[in-house]
C-alpha cells in the first residue's frame, strides 16, 4: 500500500483529497437545498418532508458517518495545507500586489473555510442536536429564525459558504485534471452560477421564516 | 507609460550582505533616469554611483539581458519582473514608470530559494527539479530522421509553449504559496506530449513532484498568479496536465 500513501500523501495527492471531498459537500449542499426548499410549501409540507427522510433510518446514519468522514479530511487536509503554504515563504514580501489572479474567493479559502467550520458546529447545535421530542422540526426552525441574531449569523454564513465555493468548484476541477480550453470556461461559469445559487437558496429561507 | 525623457525615482532596494544577515530596506535616489533604459539598466546606473561613493553596489542576477535566460528577477512593487505583462526585468523599459515614483525592489521569495545576497536568490532547487526527471534518457547512436516520428501540429504546439519556460522563478515568486506548480507542470508537460518524453512520464511525474515537496516549495491553491506573472505567458492548463499525469502515474502506472 505503500504506492498509495506516497501518491496520497504528495501535495499534489493531498490537493486531490480536497477536490473530491469539496466535490461531495457540493453535492450535498445541492440535495441539502432542495430539500430546505420545502419549507416554501408551508408548516406541513415541510414537516412531512423530515419525517419522508427520517422513514430512511439507517441509511440517514450512513450518509451522515460519510459526510462526517469527508469533513474529517476536507478540514484536516486543508489545514496541513494551510500550515504548508505558509511555511513555504518563512519571509513574506513588504509590498504584496496582485498580477491579477487571485480572487476574494481564492484568496480566503482557508479562512472562509475555518469560519464554516464554526458554522457548521453552530448549525448542527441549533438543529440537529436540538430537542427532536416535543417540537417539529418546523417548530425549530422557526423559533430559531423568530430571533434577528439567528437570522444574521446565517445570512453571513451563506454569503461566506458562496466565497468559499465560488473558488472551489473550479479549483477542484483543475485539481482533478479536469481542464480543456472547451469546457474550462463553462465550469468557472457554472461555479459562480452555483455559489450565487447557494447563496441566495439558503440565505433566503432565515428571511422567508422571519417575515412570515 | 511617460513620455518624458528622463525621470528621477526614488529605491526601496533590499540589502542583505548574505544568507545568514537579516537584510532590510534601503533608500536610494535613481536620478536622470533616461526612459530608453531597461530596469537593470537602470540599477547600474545606480550602482555606479554606489561604487563611485565607495559603497557596495546592489548584487541582482542577470546574464542575456534579451528575455531568453531566465537570470533576471525580482518584485517590483509587489510584482515579480514587474507590472508589465509577459515581460522579463531586463525587457521592462523604464517608460513604463513616471517621474518621482517610489519603486520597493524585492528578491524572490521562498522557503526553497534562499537569499545569496541582496537581490539574488539561490534557484539551484530548479536545477535538483530538472535532475529528478526533466530530461530524457537518450541512447547514443546515429540519429534518426526528424520526420519518421509523427506529432501532430497542435500537440508539437502545445510542448513548444511548455518550452518556452525560462526557469527563472516569477512562478514561485508570485504564487501566494510558493509553489512551483507552473515550472514542474512546463516541464512535464513538454516532455509527457511528445513520443520521446513519453517512455519515462510516470517515473518523472512521480519523481519530480516528490522532489518538489521535499524542496520545500508549497501547495497550489490555483489562484493563478503564476499564469498572471510569467514573462513567457506559460498556461495553468500545463498544472492540470502535470495533475493528471501524476495520478495515472501513482493510481494506474507500476512505476513506484
Ligand atoms: C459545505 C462545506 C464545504 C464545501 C462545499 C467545500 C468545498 C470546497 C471545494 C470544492 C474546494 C476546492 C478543492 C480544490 O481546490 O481542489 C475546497 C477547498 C478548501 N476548503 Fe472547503 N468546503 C467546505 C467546507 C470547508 C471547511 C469546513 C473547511 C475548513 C476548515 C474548508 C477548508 C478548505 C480549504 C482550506 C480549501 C483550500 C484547499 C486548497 O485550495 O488547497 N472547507 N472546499
Ligand atoms: S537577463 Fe536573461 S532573461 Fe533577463
Amino acid at each position: 500500500m505503500d504506492w498509495l500513501t506516497n501518491t496520497i500523501g504528495t501535495s499534489i495527492g493531498k490537493k486531490l483529497l480536497m477536490a473530491i471531498t469539496g466535490l461531495c459537500f457540493c453535492g450535498f449542499l445541492v440535495v441539502h437545498l432542495i430539500g430546505n426548499l420545502t419549507i416554501y410549501g408551508g408548516k406541513d409540507f415541510f414537516n412531512a418532508y423530515v419525517d419522508h427522510l427520517h422513514s430512511y433510518g439507517p441509511l440517514i446514519n450512513v450518509a451522515e458517518l460519510v459526510l462526517l468522514t469527508l469533513a474529517a479530511i476536507h478540514v484536516l487536509t486543508g489545514t496541513i495545507l494551510f500550515f504548508g503554504n505558509l511555511n513555504a515563504r518563512p519571509e513574506r514580501y513588504v509590498v504584496n500586489k496582485s498580477a491579477g489572479g487571485r480572487t476574494i474567493g481564492s484568496s480566503t479559502m482557508p479562512y472562509t473555510g475555518f469560519l464554516m467550520l464554526l458554522f457548521i458546529i453552530f448549525h448542527l447545535f441549533n438543529f440537529h442536536f436540538a430537542d427532536h421530542e416535543n417540537q417539529t422540526v418546523f417548530e425549530i426552525v422557526a423559533n430559531a429564525f423568530a430571533q434577528r441574531g439567528y437570522v444574521f449569523i446565517y445570512i453571513v454564513a451563506m454569503i461566506i459558504v458562496a466565497i468559499h465555493v465560488s473558488h472551489g468548484l473550479w479549483s477542484a476541477f483543475q485539481t482533478i485534471g479536469a481542464s480543456h480550453p472547451k469546457y474550462t470556461p463553462l465550469i468557472e461559469g457554472v461555479g459562480i452560477a452555483f455559489s450565487v445559487i447557494i447563496g441566495i437558496g439558503f440565505g433566503f429561507i432565515p428571511i422567508f421564516i422571519f417575515t412570515i | 507609460m511617460t513620455t518624458a525623457k528622463t525621470i528621477n525615482l526614488e529605491l526601496k532596494v533590499w540589502r542583505q550582505k548574505g544568507p545568514k544577515d537579516r537584510g532590510k530596506l534601503e533608500i536610494y535616489d535613481a536620478k536622470e533616469i533616461s526612459t530608453d533604459m531597461s530596469f537593470l539598466e537602470m540599477l547600474d546606473v545606480v550602482n555606479e554611483q554606489l561604487t563611485l561613493e565607495g559603497k557596495d553596489p546592489i548584487a541582482f542576477d542577470h546574464d542575456c539581458r534579451e528575455g531568453i535566460c531566465g537570470m533576471c528577477g525580482t518584485v517590483v512593487n509587489g510584482r515579480a519582473h514587474g507590472p508589465e505583462k509577459g515581460t522579463t526585468l531586463c525587457q521592462l523599459h523604464m517608460r513604463h514608470f513616471s517621474d518621482g515614483d517610489t519603486i520597493v525592489i524585492e528578491p524572490w521569495r521562498a522557503r526553497a530559494f534562499k537569499v545569496i545576497k541582496d537581490l539574488a536568490v539561490d534557484r539551484s532547487a530548479f536545477d535538483t527539479l530538472i535532475q529528478a526527471g526533466g530530461y530524457v534518457s537518450v541512447n547514443a547512436g546515429g540519429a534518426q530522421d526528424a520526420n519518421c516520428i509523427p506529432i501532430p501540429q497542435e500537440v508539437a504546439e502545445k510542448a513548444m509553449d511548455a518550452a518556452a519556460c525560462i526557469g527563472c522563478g516569477a512562478c514561485v515568486a508570485a504564487c501566494p504559496n510558493a509553489s512551483a506548480m507552473l515550472f514542474v507542470s512546463a516541464k512535464v508537460s513538454q516532455l509527457a506530449l511528445l513520443p520521446q518524453g513519453k517512455p519515462e512520464a510516470a517515473q518523472r511525474a512521480l519523481s519530480m513532484v516528490r522532489t518538489m515537496d521535499e524542496l520545500g516549495f508549497g501547495n497550489c491553491t490555483n489562484e493563478t498568479e503564476c499564469e498572471a506573472e510569467c514573462p513567457k505567458e506559460i498556461s495553468i492548463t500545463n498544472i492540470a496536465r502535470l495533475n493528471r499525469e501524476f495520478f495515472k502515474a501513482g493510481f494506474f502506472s507500476s512505476v513506484e
